[in-house]
């Protein structure tokens, strides 16, 4: 048995059996087996080289090349792929060594590649990079059988990797998947976003996580403490089961505030939406008593598949949420994917700096057949129900307005084709970086509503990628440099009478609440399993505590003595959250 | 001599020495026959039929190659695969080897 603590991202207990995903990307751990697994493993190995090859017969029967050196770099790869000596040191290591198949290939192939790339032969040297090449072609299809067993899973597993991609999670066959556990990642990386929305509990920053399981362990994954059992003992898991019990008669109670209404003690009445990522989880959001969708985030719809989505499915996966809620808000979002993350990028983006670089509307400005094709489908599903449509990653007026413009010619082409739509869709803007935040009273003239996305509005306002464990610790929310932009947001949208909701991860967050609403928001947007606790929170507090509270924030320097602030106040009104 | 063990020293004559492509195609050639086949260039020995292993004989022109094969076929293939490198190991892995070679 062994515990390992991380840092939780979802709430909940899940004990299940493990799968491992390793990703060809990125450094391969050193996992053991067992003997009993030695025979499978080797198989895997053999598999591999045997469909390696058979990719390779693909990719050169459609490429048709005619470049000699091209046709020479394929027929070294094959040669060995075919070579029985290099299968043999792989498969003799797994048996001696007892591991993974994976770990197996990516040593014994660096091993050659780097004694290779010691010879004083240029020709040899050079063939360093040919080994490299053969190793993630192997790396490929080891790493592509688990990812496709999670696909078409039968039992339900934990799902355990180095980190999580969009195209990742979009793929899971998520009626079997109980729990995630990553060696990288933050609390707001994809693989916590996922968790949240799909109701299970996950676990990050683990750091080597993937070198301490094997597939096929049992693994207890506590989203609540932030805490990993690789092999529990029977008590251990005895004693989880009892804990997830009890928090389970816990949300029991929550579940059962469906249907009373967000309102606090002093009536002040308030709107709680969901996120959502997938269009079936617009029946959770009802479910777990959310009045609408407050984000509809569309990039699944690029992610899956790996073709640029049509029209018609952009609509249905519209419909299909919007029928959940046929006359409630559905704020849907364009596309908000960095350019490398486009399936149809036809020219490869090297970007130095991607989270500074040609992404979200700015990438959609740039493809506008990409962009038309999605606001066609939006506008054609806007006559369903209450459509919002929202534009992500606005920095100044001119994209607005740019983003508007193209919205109208979309509309007039509708027109012509007499297709029909609601010419007064609300339109709407995330507002998640400080240029934005600093000119809200200009933007608030030229939209119906502003969405607080506080996720990038921390990163790109404290300068801190969420993700990198070296400088996590200064990304927060209680920071006062992003309370101030929040505020002035704040007032900005409500001077001009515009909608503003709170999007972001922090809506979710029990310790934040009643600094939001001191600080005047009205509506929050958060993950579907966190609705019922954030409306107990709102029916336990007054609006006078709250402005108390955000009173007193305004007069503090620190994050830290923020956080601890908010954090006693909340533990007040509900103990049993925190 | 059915089973027996036939060997001979070749020296390489073109000036690419042992480099891929006609390594592949020795490769090629010695993997059409059933015998175990090993090349000896200084101290290292190599199975003939491994790219992996060729690759490392670093074998450059004026070379000498002592080819060593054990097995019904071993007279045979120790003739070919003199041929092959006495005839300067051409270069391309001709239309029949690939055939053969992917068996």
């Amino acid at each position: 048995m062994e515990i390992r603590k991380g840092i939780p991202v979802s709430p909940g207990i899940a004990i299940a059996e493990a799968v491992v995903l390793d990703s060809k990307d990125w450094r391969i751990p050193r996992r053991a087996i067992l003997p009993s697994q030695r025979d499978a493993e080797v198989q895997r190995v053999h598999q591999a080289f045997t469909d390696a090859l058979k990719t390779l017969d693909t990719i050169e029967d459609r490429q048709t090349v005619d470049a000699r050196s091209i046709k020479d770099i394929f027929a070294v790869h094959r040669r060995f792929l075919q070579d029985s000596s290099l299968r043999r040191r792989i498969t003799q290591y797994i048996t001696d060594e007892l591991v993974t198949a994976e770990y197996a290939v990516s040593t014994i192939l660096r091993d050659v590649a780097m004694h290779f790339a010691s010879f004083k032969d240029r020709y040899i040297r050079e063939r360093a990079a040919d080994i490299y090449d053969i190793q993630r072609r192997l790396l490929e299809q080891l790493v592509g059988r688990v990812t496709a067993e999670v696909e078409h899973l039968e039992r339900e597993v934990v799902v355990i990797a180095h980190d999580l991609t969009p195209t990742q999670t979009a793929s899971f066959n998520k009626t079997y998947v109980r729990g995630f556990a990553t060696d990288a990642g933050g609390r707001t990386s994809h693989t916590a976003i996922v968790a949240r929305s799909l109701g299970i509990p996950a676990v990050v920053a683990l750091e080597d996580i993937t070198s301490h399981v094997t597939t096929e362990s049992t693994v207890i994954i506590d989203g609540n403490r932030g805490v990993v059992v690789v092999d529990p003992d029977e008590a251990t898991i005895q004693e989880y089961r009892d804990y997830a019990e009890r928090l389970h008669r816990f949300e029991t109670r929550l579940v059962a505030l469906r249907d009373e209404p967000a309102v606090t003690r002093d009536g002040v009445h308030l709107t709680l939406l969901g996120n959502i990522e997938f269009p079936e989880e617009a029946a959770l959001v009802k479910e777990r008593g959310g009045e609408g969708i407050g984000l509809y985030r569309t990039e699944f719809l690029y992610l899956y598949g790996g073709t640029e989505p049509t029209e018609e499915d952009h609509y249905h996966a519209y419909a299909q949420a919007v029928q959940a809620f046929p006359d409630r808000p559905v704020v849907i979002r364009t596309m908000d994917l960095g350019a490398d993350k486009v399936p149809s990028t036809q020219r490869p983006y090297r970007e130095p700096n991607p989270v500074l670089g040609l992404r979200s509307i700015r990438y959609c400005l740039h493809h506008l057949s990409l962009f038309k094709t999605q606001l066609r489908a939006i506008l054609r599903a806007s006559v369903l129900g209450d459509v919002h449509i929202m534009f992500p990653l606005i920095t100044n007026l001119q994209e607005l307005r740019q983003a508007r413009m193209i919205l109208r010619d979309v509309m007039e082409d509708l027109d012509e084709e007499a297709v029909s739509y609601n010419p007064s869709m609300p339109v709407g803007i995330m507002v998640e970086t400080p240029s934005a935040a600093l000119t809200a009273s200009m933007l608030a003239m030229h939209c119906d509503f502003f969405s607080i996305g506080t996720n990038d509005l921390i990163q790109y306002t404290l300068a801190v990628d969420r993700a990198n464990e070296y400088v996590s610790s200064l990304y927060s929310f209680a920071d006062p440099a992003v309370l101030g932009l929040l505020r002035h947001v704040i007032h900005d949208a409500n001077k001009a009478k515009i909608g503003l909701t709170v999007c972001g991860e922090i809506a979710s967050e029990p310790e934040y609440i009643m600094l939001l609403l001191g600080m005047g928001v009205r509506t929050l947007s958060l993950a579907p399993p966190m609705l019922p606790e954030v409306k107990q929170i709102v029916r336990s507090v007054t609006i006078e505590d709250c402005n108390d509270v955000a009173r007193r924030v305004t007069a503090m320097e620190a994050q830290r003595q923020i956080k601890n602030f908010v954090r006693a106040a909340a533990a007040k009104i509900l103990p049993e959250a925190f | 001599m059915k089973d027996g063990a036939h060997e001979v020293t070749v020296e390489i004559k073109n000036a690419d020495g042992l480099h891929m492509r006609p390594a592949m195609h020795f490769v090629d050639v010695a993997s059409t026959f059933k015998s175990d086949i090993q090349v000896t260039h200084g101290d290292t020995t190599a199975d003939a039929k491994s790219i992996m292993q060729m690759t490392m004989l670093a074998a450059a022109c004026g070379a000498h190659l002592t080819i060593r094969a054990r097995g019904p076929d071993a007279a045979q293939a120790i003739e070919v695969l003199r041929e092959v490198v006495e005839q300067g190991l051409s270069g391309e892995p001709s239309q029949a080897a690939d055939e053969r070679g992917d068996g």
